[in-house]
C-alpha cells in the first residue's frame, strides 16, 4: 500500500532556522530596527569597517552590534570603545551564527537598551566565507566583505555568499597598490554570479570609498542620503540601484 | 562543521514527523535533495547522520542524498545552461550574468521510506516533495 501524505509538509532542511530568522525579523520590524548581517572570511575587515561606520553614523543613527566571535570578546571590546551597545555571542566551535544564537543576542541586547530606541543592528558573523550565507539570522540585508588580499577568484570559488549578498564591500583598497590585484576583475567575477549586488571598494584605514557605503546604510535604514555628505565624484548612481 | 548543524535540524524535522505517526514506524531510508549551489557537502551530511543515528529512532535509517546540479536560465538566449562551478557562471553563449537559478539551491527532505512496526512486510512511502 502506497500512501502519500500531504504535500504541504514539504520540508526545507533549514526549516527550523528559517522560522527562527523570521521570528527575529518580526521583532526587528516591531521595533523599527533595520538589521544587517556582515559576512566575510576571517580578517577581511568586518570589525574595522564597523568601527569606521560607527564613528561616522553614530551622531545620526542609534546603532547596536551583535558580535559573533568564536571564543573571545576581543572584537566586542573594540566596538564597545566606540560607545555603542554591543552583545557578544559566544558561538563556541560553530562556524556560523544561526537564528537561535542571534535570538539570544537580541534578548541580551534588551537588557542593555530599549530596542524601540535603536535604528540599526549590525550582526558581525563568524569569519567564514562558506556557510554563514546559508543560515539567515533575521537580517534585512546581507553585506559581504572581500579584501583585496584574498584574490580575484574568491567569488568564483565561494559563490553562494556572493550570490546571496545585497551589498559587497571590497575592503583594504589602500593595500591594492602593493599587490597584483585587479579590482575590475573582482567586480566582474562578482557580477557574473550576482548582477544586482551593490559594490563599494573601501578602505577602513584611509576612509576611501566609505561615503558610498554610509549612504547605502542610510538608505537601508530608510533614511535618505544626507546631501552634505555627498562629495563630488561620489557614485550616487550606484545608490539609485540599491 | 555545519553539516552537524544541518543534521541536527534534519533530525528534529524527522522526529516531529515520527512522533506524529500513531504506530511509530521504523524509518529505513531518508531521501534528501541537495543542490550543488549550496554550502553542503553530501558526504559530510551522511557522515554526521551516521554518527548521530546510533541508538535513536533513526538507528535503522540510511541517508540517501541526491545531488541536484546548478542550472541557470539566460533571458537573452531564452535557454537553460549549466554554469561551471568554481570557474564560470555567466551564460556561455552570450556572456550575460547568472540571473535566474533554476535548480541547485535545494536543501530538501524529499521523502522517507519506512516499515510499519505492526505490518513488517509493507513499505509505505511518505512523499513530501
Ligand atoms: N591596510 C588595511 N588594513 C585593514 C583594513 N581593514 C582592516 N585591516 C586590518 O586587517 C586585520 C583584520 O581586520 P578585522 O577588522 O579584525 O577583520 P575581521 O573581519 O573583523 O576579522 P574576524 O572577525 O577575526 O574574522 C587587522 O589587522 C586590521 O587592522 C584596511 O582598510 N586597510
Ligand atoms: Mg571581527
Ligand atoms: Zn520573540
Ligand atoms: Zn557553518
Ligand atoms: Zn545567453
Amino acid at each position: 500500500m502506497h500512501q502519500t501524505f500531504d504535500a504541504a509538509l514539504e520540508m526545507n532542511l533549514l526549516h527550523a532556522n528559517q522560522a527562527g530568522a523570521d521570528h527575529n525579523r518580526e521583532h526587528f520590524n516591531e521595533w523599527g530596527i533595520t538589521c544587517l548581517n556582515l559576512m566575510s572570511s576571517p580578517g577581511a575587515g568586518k570589525t574595522s569597517l564597523l568601527e569606521a561606520t560607527l564613528s561616522a553614523l553614530q551622531s545620526e543613527l542609534a546603532i547596536a552590534v551583535i558580535e559573533g566571535d568564536m571564543t573571545t570578546e576581543l572584537d566586542a571590546d573594540r566596538l564597545r570603545r566606540c560607545g555603542v551597545p554591543v552583545v557578544a555571542i559566544n558561538t563556541g566551535r560553530s562556524c556560523h551564527l544561526d537564528a537561535r544564537m542571534v535570538s539570544g543576542g537580541i534578548h541580551q541586547l534588551k537588557t542593555l537598551v530599549d530596542p524601540q530606541t535603536i535604528d540599526l543592528v549590525v550582526v558581525e558573523n563568524v569569519g567564514n566565507l562558506v556557510c554563514p550565507a546559508e543560515f539567515e539570522v533575521g537580517e534585512h540585508a546581507k553585506v559581504a566583505l572581500l579584501s583585496v588580499t584574498e584574490g580575484e577568484d574568491k567569488p568564483l570559488k565561494y559563490p553562494v555568499m556572493f550570490r546571496e549578498a545585497d551589498c559587497l564591500l571590497i575592503t583594504k583598497t589602500d593595500l591594492a597598490p602593493y599587490l597584483e590585484v585587479d579590482l575590475d576583475r573582482i567586480m566582474a567575477n562578482v557580477r557574473q554570479i550576482n548582477p544586482e549586488v551593490a559594490i563599494f571598494p573601501v578602505s577602513a584605514k584611509t576612509g576611501e570609498g566609505l561615503a558610498d557605503w554610509l549612504n547605502w546604510v542610510r538608505q537601508a535604514t530608510g533614511r535618505s542620503i544626507q546631501p552634505a555628505t555627498i562629495q563630488p565624484g561620489d557614485r550616487v548612481a550606484t545608490l539609485a540601484s540599491v | 562543521m555545519h553539516e552537524v548543524d544541518m543534521t541536527r535540524s534534519l533530525v528534529l524535522t524527522l522526529r516531529d514527523w515520527w512522533e506524529s505517526q500513531p504506530d511509530r514506524p521504523q524509518i529505513s531510508r531518508v531521501h534528501l535533495r541537495v543542490g550543488d549551489f549550496t554550502c553542503v557537502e553530501p558526504a559530510g551530511l551522511v557522515f554526521a547522520f551516521d554518527a548521530y543515528r546510533e541508538g535513536t529512532f533513526l538507528s535503522a535509517a540510511e541517508l540517501v542524498v541526491e545531488s541536484v546540479p546548478l542550472v541557470a536560465f539566460c533571458h537573452a538566449c531564452q535557454a537553460d545552461y549549466r554554469p561551471e562551478m568554481g570557474l564560470h557562471y555567466a551564460c556561455p553563449t552570450c556572456g550575460a550574468p547568472m540571473e535566474d537559478i533554476r535548480s541547485g539551491r535545494e536543501l530538501k527532505i524529499s521523502h522517507i521510506e519506512y516499515q510499519n512496526a505492526h505490518r513488517e512486510t509493507q513499505t509505505d512511502r511518505w512523499a513530501v516533495a
